[in-house]
């Protein structure tokens, strides 16, 4: 399936049978979780990012379901088309973005988003303390949530941030690793 | 009354289902379906109910059985699936997880598309048709066979599925479902009520 097809189906989707609700509401309340997740774990920005990654990875395995349900898209042949399956449709239906998707590796098991748009960190400016700006990652509920949502469909991922505008870089990167496919897996035994 | 997003669904491509017959269908829909199980990945039974009072019941075990006998024949009726070899100078280029494995020349007829399993079983009286998600999860329609395909009123029970059990913060996954919302909607859209 080609990024264009993709693309049309995220955006049939999203004018079709995608309740909205106001933008400022999405920003407001995620910008609040972060910010009281700063304030609990003391400014320890690296448990942040992991618990924003744990939350987006409860998030992802409910979601994948809305997904498919909505979207009645079959499984993808390979991991390039799964690429554009985020970007173009996930990413499309449930944050009204659609990252390009880039810089593959050679053998197809990695690849970039660049957010152009990132309507989580709308109004957003990381606290001047001297570290936020090099340890915290805002987004990083996103990298869970692909984490959560590709494990249902059998698929282990790895996903970090590699840049963001909030700190200053010039663009939002997000890195995306097949680890492996997993394979159907036999409960385990009861003798 | 039907729910108007039914009206709206993209996925209702074929001309009968259109606006004019839609309601002999949700009327009929009232009265052909008996009952839902839902098979978690593992095999559990994490859903059942019956659509039409007075259908005789099983046990709750009996319901725990055929559930995982169930996942066990679709497992089989997945593995026997025939495999054509592979002719030499096809490409190999597809690579979908659990289709193809290097160990043979084999491949399934349609490569790419991994073997599905049982689909739908049909005798004189009743016909169960199983949908498999992508995640695993099976939905098994119990339907009167006379009737026309059940696919619609699958994605909608897949689509209920998704909003008032996975989207509800409490319900722990892989567990049995007991969400009243979902009994509700799925009850009212079935009985073609909103």
């Amino acid at each position: 399936m080609s990024t264009q097809k993709a693309s049309r189906i995220g955006e049939e989707i999203w004018k079709t049978r995608i309740d909205k609700v106001n933008a400022e509401l999405v920003t407001l309340t995620y910008g609040t979780i972060v910010a009281q997740l700063c304030q609990d774990y003391d400014s320890n920005y690296q448990e942040v990012n992991k618990q924003l990654d744990k939350m987006g990875y409860n998030i992802g395995m409910r979601l994948i379901e809305d997904f498919l349900a909505k979207s009645g898209v079959g499984r993808c042949a390979n991991f390039r088309e799964t690429a554009d399956m985020i970007a173009k449709v996930g990413f499309k239906i449930f944050l009204n973005v659609a990252p390009t998707v880039t810089n593959w590796t050679s053998d197809n098991n990695q690849f970039s988003l660049i957010f152009d748009d990132n309507p989580l960190a709308d109004f957003v400016e990381l606290p001047d303390d001297g570290r936020a700006q090099d340890e915290l990652w805002f987004s990083n509920i996103l990298c869970g949530v692909l984490r959560g949502a590709l494990e249902m469909v059998q698929m282990q991922i790895e996903a970090h941030f590699v840049s963001d505008v909030l700190r200053g870089d010039d663009t939002t990167e997000m890195r995306v690793s097949l680890v492996r496919y997993i394979e159907d897996e036999m409960p385990p035994e009861d003798d | 009354m039907l729910h108007p997003d039914w009206l709206l669904d993209p996925r209702l491509d074929s001309p009968r289902d259109e606006l004019a017959s839609c309601f002999p269908v949700a009327f009929q829909l009232a009265r052909t379906v008996f009952s839902l199980i839902i098979i978690n990945k593992a095999g559990g039974l994490i859903y059942q109910r019956e659509f039409q009072a007075g259908l005789r019941k099983l046990s709750t075990n009996d319901y725990l059985v055929l559930a995982g006998t169930f996942h066990g024949v679709h497992a089989i009726t997945r593995s026997i699936t025939p495999k054509l070899p592979l002719a030499s100078n096809t490409s190999p280029a597809v690579s979908s997880p659990g289709a193809n494995t290097p160990t043979t020349g084999y491949s399934y007829p349609n490569p790419g598309t991994p073997a599905s399993g049982l689909e739908s079983l049909e005798t004189e009286k009743f016909r169960l048709t199983c949908f498999q998600t992508l995640t695993g999860t099976k939905f098994l329609l119990f339907t009167d066979p006379t009737s026309g395909t059940v696919d619609t009123v699958m994605n909608k029970v897949y689509e209920l599925y998704a909003d008032y059990v996975m989207k509800n913060p409490f319900y722990q996954l892989e567990m049995p479902v007991r969400c009243e919302a979902f009994d509700r909607h799925l009850g009212a859209w079935l009985r073609g009520r909103t």
